[in-house]
């Protein structure tokens, strides 16, 4: 197939401009500015190639000064009409990104653009053609997330190249991240990319989520009812909503390590002393014992144990009073063995994607990221251990693991991002087969080297300057892409850019909650399920008649 | 003082690259300001009228007074059947293109138009055709005549209501002019809003 000349909507004619600066359009008298937006897709016609980019700007320019000082009277429309069309008129600024060469760009794809179109190239709106030819079309890999805006074409990303990287999903409370997120983990396990481990603080990618307007959405354990487990701290919880879990977590005492309450140092309210203190506790009691025997000292014991292990008593006894909040958490038990882990791990092998709902403690951030913490370490170690016994063994490999986490700030704040295995996971990349995809609504309380490390980040709407700052920090176009984030819808609209796109791209975010939407993600009612089984069936047995 | 059909008026007797003057046949007959004449000869050129004056034959004579026992103007010349060859009307014009074989071209012809060339008034069709294209009016706002912005506007004037579509053709001037004026909207407006019908 052939590219043919783009059928967008002409708008103008490039007059001047730079490489870094973008080039500048004059908008054609035709087009009213009003119908333009900020980061809409353009393409300008050079001689030899298509280029491909992005409006970061629209201005109002005048030909002349005294106009400025005496407008016109527009009143008249015949007036009005000549100075819309002469002395005053619109200029756009386009990026130009990518450059598409030759007639079997379909195949091709695009290129990085080098250099700017030559003057006077006519520029169009990217026609669905376009937008398909840089995005690629839906198929076994390229997923739809959204929709430019303004248009019916379905931008597609890339899962396969997606889930090498870790990823993040940001933007303030309430614009759609957690919509946003249940889309993503539906289309990894859609399109198989990987498998994903959720740890869903608020219950609400498994079972269901809550949807401002309609109520109740289905989680992706509704939509792919045999390739998802749900597993939870809290089984009253599961059960009140009529969810029996497939499997109730147990998090023992001995799989605490002093790593753990080093990561919630802040949460507890801890000094550093106090959060070292649990490494000589951990070499005082061993490893498997110590959150235990700790918790078993009282009173006058204290003053010995710190004289014992040489530590500021204060510090060991709000040490010991911030671990004795763990005894509230009725998902922690004595002892435990790494079954649970284990269990995950036979899930995930099999191409099960879990979902871990924490019931009750969805308020407990302390509990949140110490289960967290823990089991995606242990997760991780296992994971290191069989690519390396696979020794480069594609098919003993464990499959591509992705790893949800929320209020990702936390462990991967600039304090913690080096200590912790979700640190290390963002930073190794694809290595051992997992990635994160971390959500936040802070993403300025993340730490740099993670933040630049993430392949591709989907913004929804940030008002805080240090967290657009954070987000675009490093990435080509920042400054444009700022002013394009600030200016988002505060609902359903994100901004994708990174290693999966080949262009920042605005979109309206695909709708999810509508029976259209499930059937689009492969959802089948249970009627259509009876009859594809019957249709199965027929097909195995030869038909009736 | 209402000139009729495809009238011949006057003839060249003065002739440059940019511009002629014209010897109106009748006193007083000059066409109106800004209307479109065409001359004769090997090379005729279309011209905008700019300028038209009315003055003694004899320019070391200034005309004397003659009215105060007559009753109106009119009997002034009734009385005096001499006048109308003591006096002479003549009227300038500024060449804003020229007819070829190909048809109309936009720009000053090779050579001026003789001495003694027929002028004729363009009505109608011939005004039409001629301001079908916004080009005409390249070389009259370059022209750099005295009250360039009345004359341009009377030009318009007329040539307006040879159009079938005022509106547009009016707007496609304005446009027209604003490139060919630049820096200069208000202009455009005073003219625009002086040639609106
Ligand atoms: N893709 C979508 N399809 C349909 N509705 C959406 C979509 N995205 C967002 N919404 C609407 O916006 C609301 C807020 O979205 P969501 O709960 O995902 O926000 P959030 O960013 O996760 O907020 P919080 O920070 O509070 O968790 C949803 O309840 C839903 O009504
Ligand atoms: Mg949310």
């Amino acid at each position: 197939m052939t590219y043919r000349e783009s059928s967008g909507r002409y708008l103008g004619v490039v007059v001047g401009g730079s490489m870094t600066r973008g080039v500048d359009v004059r908008l054609s008298p035709d087009c009213p500015v009003e119908e333009m937006a900020l980061g809409q897709h353009v393409v300008i016609q050079g001689q030899s190639r298509r280029f491909y980019g992005v409006i970061t700007d629209i201005a109002l320019e005048w030909s002349d000064d005294s106009i400025r000082a005496n407008p016109p009277d527009t009143s008249n429309p015949l007036i009005a009409g000549v100075v819309a069309t002469s002395a005053a008129y619109a200029m756009l600024r386009v990026l130009p990104m990518l450059a598409i060469e030759g007639e079997f760009a379909m195949l091709d794809g695009p290129a990085p653009a080098r250099t700017v179109p030559p003057h006077f190239a006519p520029v169009r709106l990217a026609s669905e053609e376009d937008v398909q030819v840089v995005f690629g079309a839906e198929d076994s890999r390229h997923f739809w997330v959204g929709n430019p805006l303004d248009m019916e074409t379905r931008v597609c990303l890339d899962l396969e190249e997606f889930v090498t990287r870790s990823n993040g999903v940001f933007g303030k409370s309430g614009t759609g991240k957690s919509f946003l997120t249940r889309i993503l983990l539906a289309g990894i396990l859609q399109k198989s990319a990987a498998v994903n481990l959720v740890f869903d603080m608020e219950s609400e990618y498994g079972w269901m989520g809550t949807s401002e307007g309609t109520g109740m959405v289905k989680g992706i354990k509704q939509l792919f009812p045999s390739r998802v487990g749900v597993f939870s701290l809290d089984e009253d919880h599961s059960r009140r909503r009529g969810v029996s879990p497939d499997y109730l977590l147990r998090v023992g005492y001995n799989q605490i390590e002093p790593g753990d309450i080093d990561l919630l140092r802040e949460n507890l309210g801890l000094s550093e002393v106090a959060a070292d203190a649990a490494y000589s506790l951990a070499r005082h009691y061993g490893q498997e014992r110590w959150v235990r025997s700790f918790l078993d000292v009282s009173g006058p014991e204290m003053r010995e144990l710190a004289a014992d292990l040489n530590v500021n008593e204060r510090a060991l006894s709000t040490l010991h009073n911030r671990l004795s909040r763990f005894r509230r958490y009725d998902f922690m038990t004595e002892r435990e063995s790494d079954e649970s882990v284990e269990e995950i791990l036979r899930y995930l092998d099999r191409g099960i994607h879990v979902v871990l709902e924490f019931g009750r403690h969805r308020h407990d951030l302390s509990a949140y990221m110490l289960v967290a913490n823990l089991l995606t370490r242990r997760i991780h170690e296992r994971y290191v251990r069989r690519k390396e016994e696979a020794m480069g063994d594609a098919s003993r490999e464990p499959r591509p693991l992705v790893i949800t986490i929320e209020e990702a700030h936390r462990f991967l704040s600039r304090e913690v991002a080096s200590q912790t295995t979700f640190g290390n996971i963002a930073r190794e990349m694809r290595k051992y087969n997992v990635t994160l995809l971390v959500v936040d609504q802070r993403p300025s309380g993340i730490d740099e080297e993670v933040m630049s490390q993430l392949g591709t980040k989907l913004v929804c709407l940030l008002d805080n300057e240090r967290d657009v700052d954070a987000v675009t920090a490093g990435t080509y176009g920042a400054r444009e892409l700022r002013s394009v984030l600030s200016r988002l819808d505060s609902k359903q609209q994100s901004l994708v850019f990174g290693h999966s796109v080949p262009i920042p791209v605005v979109l309206r975010v695909r709708d999810y909650g509508t029976a259209e939407s499930y059937r689009e993600l492969g959802f089948l009612e249970a009627s259509e399920m009876r009859r594809q089984m019957e249709r199965d069936a027929d097909d195995l047995f030869g038909g009736r008649d | 003082m209402a000139l009729g059909g495809d009238a011949r008026v006057g003839e060249v007797v003065e002739s440059s690259s940019t511009g002629f003057v014209s010897q109106s046949y009748r006193l007083y007959g000059a066409p109106h300001l800004g209307a479109l004449v065409r001359t004769g000869g090997p090379c005729p050129a279309y011209g905008v009228v700019h300028e038209v004056a009315t003055r003694g034959i004899d320019p070391s004579r200034r005309p004397t007074a003659r009215g105060e026992g007559e009753a109106s103007e009119e009997d002034v010349y009734r009385s005096n059947p001499q006048l109308e060859h003591l006096l002479r009307t003549d009227f300038r014009a500024v060449i804003v293109g020229h007819a070829s074989e190909g048809g109309t071209l936009y720009h000053l012809p090779p050579s001026p138009p003789p001495i003694y060339a027929f002028v004729h008034v363009c009505v109608a069709d011939e005004l039409s055709a001629f301001s079908a294209s916004t080009d005409c009016l390249r070389l009259l706002a370059g022209s750099g005549i005295a009250a360039l912005e009345e004359v341009v506007a009377a030009f318009l004037r007329h040539a307006v209501a040879a159009q079938p579509d005022p509106q547009a053709f009016l707007a496609g001037a304005g446009r027209q002019l604003a490139a060919l004026i630049p820096g200069d909207f208000r202009t455009v407006e005073s003219i625009l809003l002086r040639a609106a019908p």
